[in-house]
């Protein structure tokens, strides 16, 4: 029953999609295929850009070359952002399609859950995006590398700028999730590390997407903190910023902010983006380095578009994997994680290594100010910070991870 | 305490906000009876019409004719949904509608992405109520003024309609007693046109109005659609005055709760619906529901065990399910796998609904709690497979008797909902008991033994498994135990007058229920490798639902097919577009309009063959009849 109702259904549904896309390239002789799995439909402001950035990252190999004359493919699935379906898609990529490794990733929990699928099915995994410390430390693995500054790179990079302010009473808005719940543990560590005198006087952890932004800001006012650390992102900092901005909660304070930086969740603010705030993020208009506008030029001319963080993740990452495979001349897990460890590669934000003592990459991320240029909230003072300065030192990485 | 004064504004505003939403879902289900929820897909697009409109008009004026217009718009569009599709499908069981408006959320959400694009959309403040005023030293937005008075408006406003107009009249009439005002001349297919359009117009204006407070996104429908649910429960269903004061409670709670624990929030208003619920089962303001099972009046026929033909069939489909291993590859063996795990869930929920009359809404909670058990005696105890796998059924079990002793004391939607609670208080243990059950980040590395790691193995492993559950159910199904579980769906009285407790009986069903949705979690958590709080979240319980309700709710086990049919779309629409939601929505619909009694229960009125054997149809439809019009 189970096949003939799957045929059944698999013919009534082929009828039903109009608008299926066909991602299966025309096979030729030499081909490396890879497999990548992303959350494009639960979170398509993030990933539509990603998939942009990787498809221009194929499309410069191929025209390159190839890896080292072979034709590299790219099978890209959907997670919906579930875990359990990533593994799903993880199957079908790797028993069906027969690709050589896997990549992609947002949620930190869809990274966990493709991270242990690797180590179980011995598959090189390459994580782009997902955020969690645990990806490289506490559940780090042999099989598996990532791509983005984790989260206690970019509360290190945060916390150093935090540290330089006279504020010494802090509190902390964050959304209630193990992201949120990270970046402000890591920190509150590092800023009391460098600044013994800080004391945290408040925290809010609203639900994710449900923040109920009056409230919070004035439980955290009524705490008369003389700086705030914000976590949230998209929605709850539009409202956040908003409700907040309207009870003067950011008047004479310093505010220190995750990701806000970013393409992605400052833009949508438009003019009402707030002014001052020290964050983490993508000035893409403003970084005047060679390597970065050859990269910015290429995309806008292939998309008419400009990039953003999304996209620079995806570009990197397919260029990682083009280069590992080069490098590893061969399509075997051990081969590649040989080839993956200590990988030094030129990226648009400078040069990069791909560690091997803990398969974490020294990519770094961008900290500057936000304020309004021309109704648009934008990044200025800006410097980039690169992640190898903000790594724990080798001995405490290998306490972190198991080995 | 100027402090308060402010949080407790801040926690009417947000109530306002809330009640907007939920009173066109109270007013749609007290008359209608439709558990609509596509609300909060029309809340939505209330907001996304008002964001395109407010780009063209601009000024005081213009904003707020953007926000009445754009209300209007998709008030329209509700109606034009009420007609096509769900006047199609009213005579359907109970729930029915249900999967019907769940087909139209998941469309819509994948329409307002091709629409309006992936971003989230920041629309302008409204004109003249940007600032803030001070209150006691403190600001107030002058726009939390404005929906302050709001509430109260549309509060009074509704209740005029309702006990001043003649059409007001007719409504309340028509959810007293339909037949009655049918026979009395008037077209109820217009009252409840009219209704339904009011419903979605108040919704579509809870979403407009929260243009100048947040971001529109395509989020915005799954995180308001479970909050008015649970404030209209909270307040009594149909209660508009209910709603309201529930909406207050609800948000005064919250803005007083984050004061001594910031991290409330996640669970709040859903301790505050199971409190209510176990003090007031009816809510604040809502009237007791009738015992007897709705559905049961579509059950024509009574349920036969299979005849030997069917036996024989059966069988024959699963030595085919067993032999599939020497063809299929190994990601062929892995869906294959995941859809005996949906089976066993489908079925041990389709026990409590189609047997027990029982409409679970959380049912994720015991698949959760089987999945949980087994990964924590895999991680704690250095459990084997084998052991986690009996682990699994227990925990689910435990969990089943502890929170089914509050559920099987309501009826109808509230047990609904109550067990919604306990799903998602079970939820947010998950969550955030971090050492223990590893947050969000799950926990990993929860892989079977090393005999049945291979594709082959496992899928037999389920296969055997799903098989055992079907047979075991169905044999209890149509044991003594069935039979008064049926007794006490069909008619509470008659049961009671013969000796079965409504209570007992039901409670004993939970259980069971409970424990083979735990077998199915387990399952579940060594196919994947690793386990996460979304297995306990609401979309799993709604898989479930619409599993059941796609195989036929009046089946007694249809719902193996409904598990089958609905994982392999998902899976396959997945792989093969990044609009699988739109497909999958549509293909919902079109099965519901085509199937209105579910695929199996629908084909076996139509075939009436050897599997659905027709016998004693007659004197058996009076009964069900004369059931029937016990539970109206």
């Amino acid at each position: 029953m189970g096949l003939s109702m799957f045929k059944t259904f698999a013919r009534f549904g082929l009828t039903a999609i109009l608008l299926g896309s066909a991602l299966a390239a025309p096979v030729s002789a030499a081909e490396i295929k890879i497999g990548e799995i992303n959350s494009y439909s639960a979170l398509p402001a993030f990933t539509e850009p990603y998939r942009k950035g990787w498809q221009l990252a194929v499309e410069e190999i191929n025209a390159d070359g190839g890896i080292n004359g072979d034709e590299l493919v790219v099978i890209s699935k959907d997670d919906g952002g579930k875990p359990g379906d990533a593994v799903t898609a993880a199957n079908e990529l790797v028993a069906r399609e027969g690709v050589v490794l896997l990549t992609g990733g947002f949620f930190s929990n869809v990274g966990l859950a493709l991270a242990d699928y690797a180590k179980q099915r011995r598959v090189f995994f390459l994580a782009g995006e997902p955020l969690t410390d645990a990806m490289v430390w506490s559940q780090g693995n042999e099989y598996t590398f990532r791509l983005r500054p984790s989260n206690y790179m970019q509360a290190s990079m945060l916390a150093e700028e935090a540290a330089k302010l006279d504020a010494t009473k802090w509190a902390t808005i964050a959304p209630n999730y193990e992201y949120g719940q990270s970046a402000v543990a890591v920190f509150k560590e590092r800023l009391q590390e460098l600044k013994p005198d800080v004391e945290f006087v408040a925290e809010q952890w609203p639900p994710l997407g449900k923040i109920d932004a009056g409230s919070v800001s004035q439980a955290i006012d009524a705490a008369e903190p003389e700086a705030i650390l914000n976590v949230t992102f998209g929605p709850d900092l539009v409202q956040l910023v908003r409700e907040g901005t309207t009870r003067g909660l950011f008047q004479d304070r310093d505010v220190v902010s995750f990701l806000t930086g970013e393409p992605e969740y400052l833009d949508p603010l438009g003019a009402e983006a707030p002014e001052g705030w020290i964050v983490t993020g993508y000035p893409w208009y403003d970084i005047d380095t060679p390597e970065h506008q050859a990269f910015v030029d290429a995309y806008q001319a292939k998309f008419d578009d400009y990039p953003r963080l999304g996209s620079l993740v995806g570009y990197i990452e397919l260029k990682m994997i083009g280069e590992i495979l080069k490098k590893a001349e061969s399509t075997d897990a051990e081969d590649l994680i040989a080839a993956a460890k200590d990988l030094e590669m030129d990226t648009p934000f400078g040069p990069i290594t791909l560690r091997g003592i803990d398969h974490q990459a020294t990519l770094g991320a961008y900290v500057g100010t936000t304020a309004v240029r021309d109704g648009k909230g934008v990044m200025v003072d800006f410097t980039y910070k690169d992640g190898a300065d903000y790594l724990p030192s080798d001995e405490r990485v290998q306490e972190l991870r198991p080995q | 305490m100027s402090l308060y004064v402010v949080q407790f504004l801040a926690g009417l505003a947000n109530a306002a906000s809330l009640f907007l939403a939920a009173s066109g879902l109270s007013l749609i289900f007290g008359v209608t009876r439709i558990v609509n929820f596509a609300h909060g897909a029309f809340y939505m697009l209330g907001a996304y019409m008002a964001f395109t409109l407010t780009r063209t008009l601009d000024g005081a004026v213009g904003f707020w004719a953007a926000i009445l217009i754009a209300a209007a718009v998709v008030a329209v569009m509700g109606a034009l949904l009420e007609m096509v599709l769900l006047r199609r499908i009213y005579q359907a069981p109970e729930l029915f509608q249900l999967l019907a408006t769940f087909g139209v959320t998941l469309m819509v959400e994948d329409i307002v992405l091709l629409v309006w694009g992936p971003e989230d959309l920041v629309g302008p403040r409204a004109p003249g109520l940007e600032g803030a005023i001070l209150v006691m030293g403190r600001p107030l937005p002058t726009y939390d003024i404005l929906l302050i008075a709001l509430g109260p408006i549309v509060l009074l406003g509704l209740w005029l309609l309702m006990h001043r107009t003649r059409w007001g009249v007719l409504v309340r009439a028509a959810t007293q007693d339909r037949d009655m005002v049918a026979a009395l001349g008037v077209n109820q297919k217009w009252l409840f046109t009219g209704v339904f359009t009011l419903g979605i117009f108040l919704a579509a204006l809870g979403g407009a109005l929260q243009i100048p407070r947040t971001a529109v996104s395509h989020h915005m429908d799954l995180s308001i659609i479970v909050e008015v649910f649970v404030i209209t429960v909270i307040g009594g269903l149909g209660s508009i005055t209910g709603a309201f004061l529930a909406a207050i409670l609800v948000s005064l709670l919250n803005a007083f709760g984050i004061l001594i624990f910031p991290s409330i929030s996640l669970v709040l208003i859903f301790l505050c619906m199971a409190v209510v619920l176990v003090i007031r089962p009816w809510g604040f303001l809502g009237k007791p529901v009738v015992a007897g099972h709705k559905s049961a009046g579509v059950t024509v026929r009574p349920w036969q065990p299979w005849s030997r033909e069917a036996r024989i069939g059966a069988a024959i489909v699963v030595a085919i399910a067993a032999l599939l291993p020497f063809w299929l590859g190994t990601y062929g063996l892995f869906v294959g796998a995941e859809m005996m795990i949906a089976v066993i869930f489908a079925v041990s929920l389709q026990f409590l609904m189609s047997t027990g009359g029982l409409d679970s809404f959380g049912h994720a909670a015991y698949f959760g709690l089987g999945a949980y058990g087994a990964a924590m005696a895999v991680k704690w105890l250095g459990a084997p497979m084998e052991a986690a796998l009996l682990i699994a059924p227990l925990t689910g079990l435990v969990g089943a008797l502890v929170f089914g002793w509050f559920c099987v004391r309501l009826s109808g939607v509230y047990f609904a909902m109550l067990t919604l609670a306990f799903a998602q208080i079970l939820w947010s243990i998950a969550f955030q008991w971090v050492p223990v059950t590893g947050g969000d980040n799950g926990i990993l590395g929860v892989w079977p033994s090393g005999w049945a790691s291979s594709p082959a193995t496992y899928y037999w492993l389920t296969l055997a498994v799903a098989v055992f559950s079907v047979a075991a159910l169905r044999m209890l199904v149509f044991s003594p135990f069935g039979y008064a579980l049926r007794g006490v769906r069909d008619s509470t009285l008659r049961a009671s007058a013969i000796g079965f407790s409504r209570q007992r009986v039901q409670y004993a069903a939970f259980a069971v229920a409970g424990a083979f949705a735990g077998l199915a979690g387990a399952l579940f958590a060594f196919l994947k490798g690793s386990i996460f709080p979304d297995a306990l979240s609401i979309p799993q319980s709604v898989d479930g639902l619409v599993m059941v309700l796609l195989g036929g709710i009046a089946t007694v086990s249809g719902s193996v097919v409904g598990a089958i049919v609905y994982t392999a779309a998902s899976i396959w629409l997945m792989s093969q577009t990044d609009l699988s939601r739109l497909v999958l929505g549509g293909l919902i619909v079109v099965l519901v309009v085509a199937f209105p009694k579910g695929i199996v229960g629908s084909i076996s009125d139509l075939v009436g063959g050897p599997l659905f054997r027709r016998r004693g149809a007659g004197p058996a439809g009076r009964e069900a009849a004369v059931a029937g019009s016990e539970g109206a």
